[in-house]
This record gives structure tokens, C-alpha cells and sequence, in this order.
């Protein structure tokens, strides 16, 4: 018996699965656009609507090179992040002060659920007219979009939170802010942080969806006006832009989630 | 004058359908630096008069003075409470844990600052300052909470049970220690269990309570010899078995 080779050879299979997953995960990837290539070049799917990798590749080229395609993203990519940011700032402030006042939490309870209930894109025209067509209201759109569920969540966080870690900061005499502080909230991280990934989702489908009922800018702008002229590597472009960057977003969130969560 | 003084208190638990009487007529006196326990079955209000004392919520009728003065959890910290568990923040640092209290009261600096490190020296756990809760064994993470629960110097101790998440071995050992460390300080402190052993070993008077309602039904003096003792040998004390089988027909005669 020897331990260390023992180790050695658990340490090797777990390397040898990590590789092997990570090669299918390749896999998929090639055989996915291979074959869309390969489709539209035969004509098994149609090629004017499906377009292909290399078109879209080949307009991804063109319009970087033009300067319209990075100024169009980093529209879109500003509009998202602040709506993002806001709506989760906003739903958790929200959430503390329901978590403040429990008879206020009681009062408003139907209310959130009613709202949380209807579609918020519904509410796009509205807010389109309040706010002007431009940056707010799509932005404003961004972050309606994730208010409601955030402070829905993070307020049954912030409720659920060990009673006994309150009884402990009471015995010492702390303030109510003191108990949101040293213990309400901390403990509620975790929740936040995953209410932060749903976000990230929930962020582009409302800008994208503001862009596509008013801007004249942005990836959603790009994407109606790719179907409106029938150019669908346009659309195809667009989409796949928003796919990397919400990656990326999702990516810098498990980051945060790293950093703050020491458990 | 008594140090701790508890008048007449009743307790009434209210909800919707029940008015439940957890605690009627209790009225007892505790001196400086003396320790005390309550003992009883579960359901006879000894938490719940615990936690009156320490203030978490104001009984039905009744007064608590600590040195003649009525108690007001919200504003001082001359009660320190441990819990059944350590409730150790699990998101701070042992050391961030201890100066939990002080910092509460903008006094985590300077003087009381090292004067609380040193604490975590006493109780055994020098050198885990910067370790969070969960590097710690239940045993070290209890004696943890102790150091949290005695930086800011409380007058009163109270203590829920704090020993009966523990092994038995870790639990023997955290009696002595808390024993040794609150007679050094000088501290008053009051126990509630259900261990009739725990009660003797550690106490100089033991209140046995009935339930429904919650009452004082019998007191129990611990003789001098036992006293001077530490818990554990206490426990190997010829009178320790005496005192025990008395508390144990008492306690048998409750439920019937």
C-alpha cells in the first residue's frame, strides 16, 4: 500500500475527467457550427435566413472595421450594465426597507405579487412616453424588468436569517441598523449574488427589448433593423454578440461571488 | 439588597387561538458573584425567564432589577447571553467575533481591544484570531462565543444550555473552563439545563421549575465542600450521588 501513489492516481482520473468533459464540451461546439456551415452552403436549411458562420463572420469583419459595430455594442453593453446595476441596487434597497417597516412589508404584499405577476415589457410604451426615446428609458427598462423579483428574494433572504444571530447582537445592545449591518446582510449574500445572475439574464432581455421598440443605436436596434431589411447574418451578428457578452457579465458576477463569499 | 432581583413575574404567550401561561409567580433573589441554575423539564418557562432577564422581551407583569435598577437590554450591556449553540458569525474572523460587543459600542480600539485578545488567550484559543468559525471544533467555537459573550464585561451572565450541543468529553472540559473563568472574574452567572449533573457540579443553588404554568417548585442549596470544587471533580464528590437522587425524586414526582 502506498498512499502517495494512491493520490497520485486519484489526482490523475480526476484530470483525465476534467479533459474528457472539456473535450465534448469542444465537441459540441465544432459540430454545432460545422454544421450550420455545412447546412446553408447545400441548402438543407435557408441560407437567407439561417445564414452562415462565415457570413457572419465575414460581416463581423466589415463592421468592425467600419466602427459601427463597436459603437452599436458598447451602446447596448452601457444601457444593460446600468440597468442591471440599478434594478439590483434598487430591488435590494427595496427589500431593506420592507425588512425595516413589517407592517409596511404586510401593506404591500398584493401589490408586489401583482406586480411581480405582469410582464414588465408590457410596460414599454409607457415608459417610452415618460422618459423620452433615448438612453433612460431603455435603460429604466433594463432595470424594471428585475426590481420586483429581486426585492421579492432578497427580502425572504433577509427573513430567513437566523433569528439566534439577531438574539446575539440584542444581548449586545445593537440598533436595528446595526442589526441589518453586521448580520441581516451578510448573511443575505449568498441570495444576492444569485439573484445577480437571473439578473444578468433579465437585464438583456429588457434593454434589448427597449432598443427594439425606439432606438436608432444598440445590438436590439441592429436586430430589427436586420429583419425589417431581411438581412439576417445582421440579426445572426447581433445575437451572438449579446451571447458573448452576457457570458462575460455572468462570468464577472461568479468573480464577485468568489470574492465576497469567503464560506 | 440583593444583586439580582426578580419580582412576581408572570408570562403569558399570545397568538391568535391560545393564551398560553409559560411562567406565573416567580420570584427569586441572586447575589453578586454567586451562580445559579434552572432546572427542569422542557416546557416549564426556564428559557423563557431567561430571556426576560436578558431583556429580549418584556414579561407580562413583573420587575427584573439588576442593583436596584430595572433592566433595559437596548441600552447597556450588563447582561451577556450564550446560547446553545455558538452563533458564531461565520462570516467573520474569530478575533472580528469577540470584538463583536465593542464594536457594537464604538469601543474596539486601543485598550479594549488588546484586553479582549488576551481573553481569547484565556480561554484556551491563542492564535486563531485570524481563523474563521468553521477552521474551529464545536468545543473551541463555544469557548469562542464565552470570550464574545464576556468582552464587554457584562455584570450577569446567562447561560442557555450552552453545553448541550457538545460531546461529553468537550462538554466536561468547557465546565471547568467556564467555572474557573467566571470565578476569576468574579462574575455572576445563571444556567439553564436540563442536566441535573451539570447543575450540581456547577452551581451553589439550583431552582427546580414545574410546568404548566411555569413555577419555582423546589430550591436546592449546594453544600460549601461541593462548591469549592471545580464541575468535574465535583462530579467524583461523595455528596455529588446524595444531591443528585434527591433532585431526581423531585423531578420524577413532577410527572405524576
Amino acid at each position: 500500500m502506498n498512499i502517495d501513489q494512491l493520490h497520485h492516481q486519484y489526482k490523475s482520473s480526476l484530470k483525465k475527467e476534467n479533459r474528457l468533459i472539456r473535450l465534448y464540451q469542444i465537441l459540441i461546439f465544432l459540430v454545432f457550427f460545422s454544421s450550420w456551415e455545412l447546412f446553408s452552403r447545400k441548402e438543407w436549411i435557408d441560407p437567407l435566413i439561417f445564414s452562415s458562420p462565415t457570413k457572419v463572420w465575414q460581416l463581423f469583419m466589415q463592421k468592425l472595421s467600419d466602427g459601427t459595430l463597436l459603437s452599436h455594442s458598447g451602446v447596448t453593453l452601457f444601457e444593460t450594465v446600468l440597468g442591471f446595476i440599478i434594478g439590483t441596487l434598487l430591488g435590494t434597497v427595496l427589500a431593506s426597507l420592507l425588512w425595516w417597516s413589517p407592517r409596511l412589508s404586510k401593506t404591500l404584499d398584493p401589490y408586489l405579487v401583482i406586480l411581480n405577476a405582469m410582464p414588465k415589457v408590457a410596460l414599454g410604451p409607457i415608459i417610452i412616453v415618460a422618459f423620452g426615446p433615448g438612453f433612460p428609458s431603455i435603460i429604466s427598462m433594463g432595470a424594471i424588468i428585475s426590481i420586483i423579483i429581486t426585492t421579492i428574494v432578497v427580502y425572504t433572504a433577509f427573513r430567513e436569517v437566523d433569528p439566534n444571530y439577531l438574539k446575539v447582537l440584542q444581548t449586545f445592545g445593537a440598533t436595528r441598523t446595526q442589526k441589518f449591518r453586521e448580520a441581516i446582510l451578510p448573511a443575505s449574500f449568498p441570495t444576492i449574488i444569485s439573484t445577480l445572475k437571473v439578473n444578468v439574464g433579465l437585464s438583456w432581455v429588457g434593454v434589448v427589448v427597449g432598443e427594439f421598440l425606439v432606438s436608432a443605436k444598440g445590438l436590439g436596434y441592429l436586430i430589427i433593423y436586420g429583419f425589417q431589411v431581411f438581412n439576417f447574418t445582421l440579426v445572426m451578428l447581433a445575437l451572438m454578440i449579446i451571447a458573448v457578452f452576457a457570458t462575460i457579465m455572468y462570468q464577472l458576477v461568479e468573480l464577485l461571488e468568489r470574492k465576497l463569499i469567503k464560506d | 439588597m440583593s444583586f439580582l432581583r426578580i419580582q412576581n413575574i408572570h408570562h403569558t404567550y399570545f397568538s391568535n387561538q391560545t393564551a398560553a401561561t409559560a411562567l406565573a409567580d416567580i420570584s427569586l433573589d441572586i447575589e453578586k458573584g454567586e451562580f445559579v441554575s434552572f432546572l427542569g423539564p422542557s416546557g416549564c418557562g426556564k428559557t423563557t425567564l431567561l430571556s426576560i432577564i436578558a431583556g429580549l422581551f418584556p414579561p407580562t407583569s413583573g420587575k427584573i432589577l439588576l442593583e436596584n435598577k430595572p433592566l433595559n437590554a437596548d441600552s447597556d450591556t450588563s447582561i451577556g447571553y450564550m446560547l446553545q449553540q455558538d452563533y458564531l458569525f461565520p462570516w467573520k474572523t474569530i478575533e472580528e467575533n469577540i470584538l463583536l460587543g465593542l464594536k457594537l459600542i464604538k469601543k474596539d480600539e486601543g485598550l479594549e481591544r488588546i484586553k479582549t485578545l488576551k481573553l481569547l488567550t484565556e480561554v484556551g484559543l491563542g492564535g486563531t484570531g485570524k481563523m474563521y468559525p468553521r477552521e474551529l471544533s464545536g468545543g473551541m467555537r463555544q469557548r469562542a462565543a464565552l470570550a464574545r459573550t464576556l468582552a464587554v464585561d457584562p455584570k450577569i451572565l446567562l447561560l442557555d444550555e450552552p453545553f448541550s450541543a457538545l460531546d461529553y468529553q468537550t462538554k466536561l472540559k468547557l465546565e471547568d473552563l467556564v467555572f474557573e473563568t467566571l470565578k476569576s472574574f468574579g462574575k455572576t452567572a445563571v444556567l439553564v439545563t436540563h442536566d441535573i449533573g451539570e447543575a450540581i457540579a456547577m452551581s451553589d443553588r439550583i431552582y427546580l421549575f414545574s410546568p404548566n404554568p411555569g413555577r419555582v417548585h423546589k430550591t436546592f442549596e449546594v453544600s460549601d465542600e461541593l462548591r469549592e470544587l471545580m464541575p468535574f471533580d465535583a462530579r467524583n464528590h461523595p455528596q455529588y450521588p446524595i444531591l443528585f437522587q434527591t433532585i431526581w425524586k423531585e423531578l420524577e414526582s413532577l410527572e405524576y
